[in-house]
């Protein structure tokens, strides 16, 4: 599903060149979870951003389900998004003018799929994180576990080949954490390719796999004994 | 593209404060240019007004006694106008498009039935009404060659005459009614609102039935000129009076022998007072103008930049760059297109509901006459506002389209 080769990034300041990507080496098969780790500052944010193609790269190659991300114009790189990805971010990014049900059609609604079509989809997939009450809520009405529901929800709601989550437990609490943990797990036993960045060892756990990355390479790739039995 | 139409008045519904200041500013910039417009358009017309009902090229000739020596004759002597100055005239003079005498004899006692009035006597031939072709005949006709040919015994009467002489609801045309004892039948009734109305207090009659009634020949009083298009008028009036001067053996200063009156003169002063109008308006209107779309330029760049983490957000759901930029485009041009047009349609109303009170109630302001306003010129400043509107847009829209999501949605 997801192939990366020999990646490098550099940001560059000025005069200054960082090199914060140093040839990652990325491997994850279509159905994983898989959890990515680092300090920050090992890059995992920036591997993310390529990963979710909000970003390019200078050298290497990444093969995205089929098909090759290089040095893609930004209406290609917006299809790609549109069609192969989901996103659940940190601030779960929800538009405030929206309620949660025309949050989650967004991503629809940039498919040219019809008004009705949306408000169907869109309130299935806020029944199937539990919401199906709040689909008119406006997004200051809901907790901080809700919206990120909504946001699960509306990176469910396209299709997508892989849902990357960015740190999507940063801002709950121990509540909401193990509830949206475990909506996660849930829909991955669905049959999702999922990919969750984050720094908590506790998440980290849950996961199939965890891609330790460290300085701009991955150190190591350790495989969760306990999550691939529960999966089995 | 409804969808996307719906998506924009969703947005713009949300931001009520928003989208009614921008709309506003447009709004307003239009509104006052049409209104000065109109009332620039006002002061135009009630001025013109003011000239009566005479066309705004004439110039009269007319005669007096000479205030100067001249070839041997001492001042004093009498001036008197012929028609065959008007032929020498007319093949003198290049650039005479009308000409035309006007004959006065004493004025005199008009009577029907038991009525009388006191009016001034004229004689006029035909093209007399083609030089003053913008008197109304409300009535009856004006007087005709044949008129003229047979010298019949027809008049046209001023309204202030035949309202004296006739009673409501007594049709005058074709009613005999006496000049200084002789029976003439009224053929038509003018206006002629010049001099506050008193030249409608006249009877004018073919000119030649005059000459047969009271005699004196071929003469007249004055003669009425009207140059050709493109013609400048007072190179034409120094020709004419060249040459009658000469013929009469007038003194090329003598200004009471012969004497004139022009009407290019009063119209260049009015012309420049107009230029000096339109200049402070069309001043005044851009600055309104300019303002508006300034305020359109500051609201749509602060739109953008305080929508970038929104931009961010689409983009990283799937919305492609040219649907950002479009989107914001067609708000910005909605906002404005909508405003202006209201600006336009309720500045037109307020002045045709101005102009429609004023002649409705008779009511008269002066130098102020039925306002009005070029729609060509009002669209072409709603069309300049939108595009300008969309332009400002533009520049930001590009911008926030071209950074990434991420760095977008770490903005907000």
């Amino acid at each position: 599903m997801i192939k990366l080769h020999d990646v490098h990034k550099y940001y560059r300041t000025g005069d200054q060149s960082l090199h914060v990507l140093k040839g990652v080496d990325l491997h994850i098969r279509e159905g994983e979870l898989v959890s990515i780790m680092g300090s920050s500052g090992s890059g995992k944010s920036t591997l993310l951003n390529i990963l979710g193609v909000l970003d390019g790269y200078d050298r290497g190659s990444y093969l995205l389900a089929g098909h090759p991300v290089n040095k893609l114009k930004e209406t290609e790189a917006a299809r790609l998004r549109n069609k192969l990805l989901g996103f659940v971010f940190q601030s779960f990014n929800l538009l405030p003018f929206k309620n949660a049900a025309e949050n989650v059609a967004l991503p629809l609604y940039y498919q040219g799929v019809g008004r009705k079509e949306r408000n169907y989809r869109a309130e299935k997939f806020l029944d199937m994180v539990g919401l199906s009450d709040r689909t008119t809520f406006m997004p200051n009405q809901l907790s901080g576990g809700q919206k990120q529901r909504v946001a699960i929800a509306r990176a469910l709601v396209a299709n997508p080949k892989v849902i990357l989550a960015d740190e999507p437990t940063g801002q709950l609490d121990s509540q909401s954490t193990l509830e949206i943990v475990a909506l996660l797990k849930d829909i991955h036993r669905r049959g999702n390719t999922m990919i969750i960045v984050t720094h908590e060892p506790d998440i980290a756990d849950q996961t199939e796999r965890k891609i330790i990355l460290k300085d701009g390479v991955v150190t190591s790739t350790q495989h969760s004994p306990v999550a691939a039995e529960a999966t089995n | 593209m409804l969808d996307g139409l719906q998506e924009i008045l969703f947005t713009l519904r949300q931001n009520k404060l928003r989208t009614v200041l921008t709309a506003f500013g447009v709004f307003w910039g239009i509104f006052m240019l049409v209104l000065l417009l109109g009332a620039g358009r006002g002061m135009q017309n009630g001025v013109y007004e003011d000239f009566g009902s005479d066309v705004l090229d004439f110039m009269i000739i007319w005669t007096g006694d000479t205030s100067v020596a001249y070839r041997g004759m001492g001042p004093g002597r009498k001036i008197q106008l012929k028609l065959d100055d008007i032929d020498a005239l007319r093949q003198q003079v290049p650039g005479i498009r009308l000409i035309a005498p006007e004959r006065y004899v004493d004025s005199g006692t008009i009577t029907y039935e038991r009525k009388n009035s006191n009016a001034e006597i004229i004689g006029v031939p035909d093209e007399y009404f083609r030089v003053k072709e913008d008197i109304p005949f409300n009535f009856g006709r004006r007087i005709n060659p044949l008129d003229l040919d047979e010298t019949r015994k027809v008049v046209v009467v001023g309204k202030a005459v035949a309202d004296r002489l006739f009673e409501n609801g007594v049709e005058p045309i074709g009613k005999e009614i006496r000049i200084k004892d002789v029976v003439m039948k009224v053929a038509g009734v003018f206006y002629d609102k010049g001099n506050r109305g008193q030249n409608s207090e006249r009877v004018v009659m073919p000119l030649t039935t005059m000459e047969k009634i009271y005699g004196g020949g071929e003469i007249t009083s004055n003669i009425w000129v009207r140059p050709q298009p493109g013609v400048d008028g007072f190179e034409l009036e120094k020709k004419v009076l060249e040459v009658l001067k000469r013929r009469h053996d007038v003194s090329p200063d003598d200004n009471r022998g012969i004497a004139s009156f022009n009407m290019a003169e009063p119209m260049k002063r009015v012309t420049g007072l107009f230029v000096g109008i339109d200049v402070f308006i069309w001043f005044v209107g851009l600055g309104t103008l300019m303002a508006g779309i300034v305020g359109i330029s500051n609201i749509m760049i602060i739109t953008v930049k305080e929508r970038t983490r929104e931009i961010g957000i689409r983009k990283a759901l799937g919305a492609t760059p040219f649907k950002i930029v479009s989107t914001l485009l067609l708000e910005s041009t909605l906002v404005t297109g909508v405003a202006g047009y209201l600006g336009l349609v309720i500045g037109v109303g307020l002045l045709e509901l101005v102009a429609f009170a004023l002649r409705s109630t008779g009511a008269k302001l002066p130098y102020f006459v039925n306002p009005g306003v070029d729609f060509r010129l009002a669209i072409t400043a709603l069309l300049l506002l939108v595009g300008v509107g969309v332009l400002a847009g533009l520049m930001p829209a590009l911008r926030a389209a071209r950074i990434t999501p991420t760095e977008a949605m770490r903005a907000g």
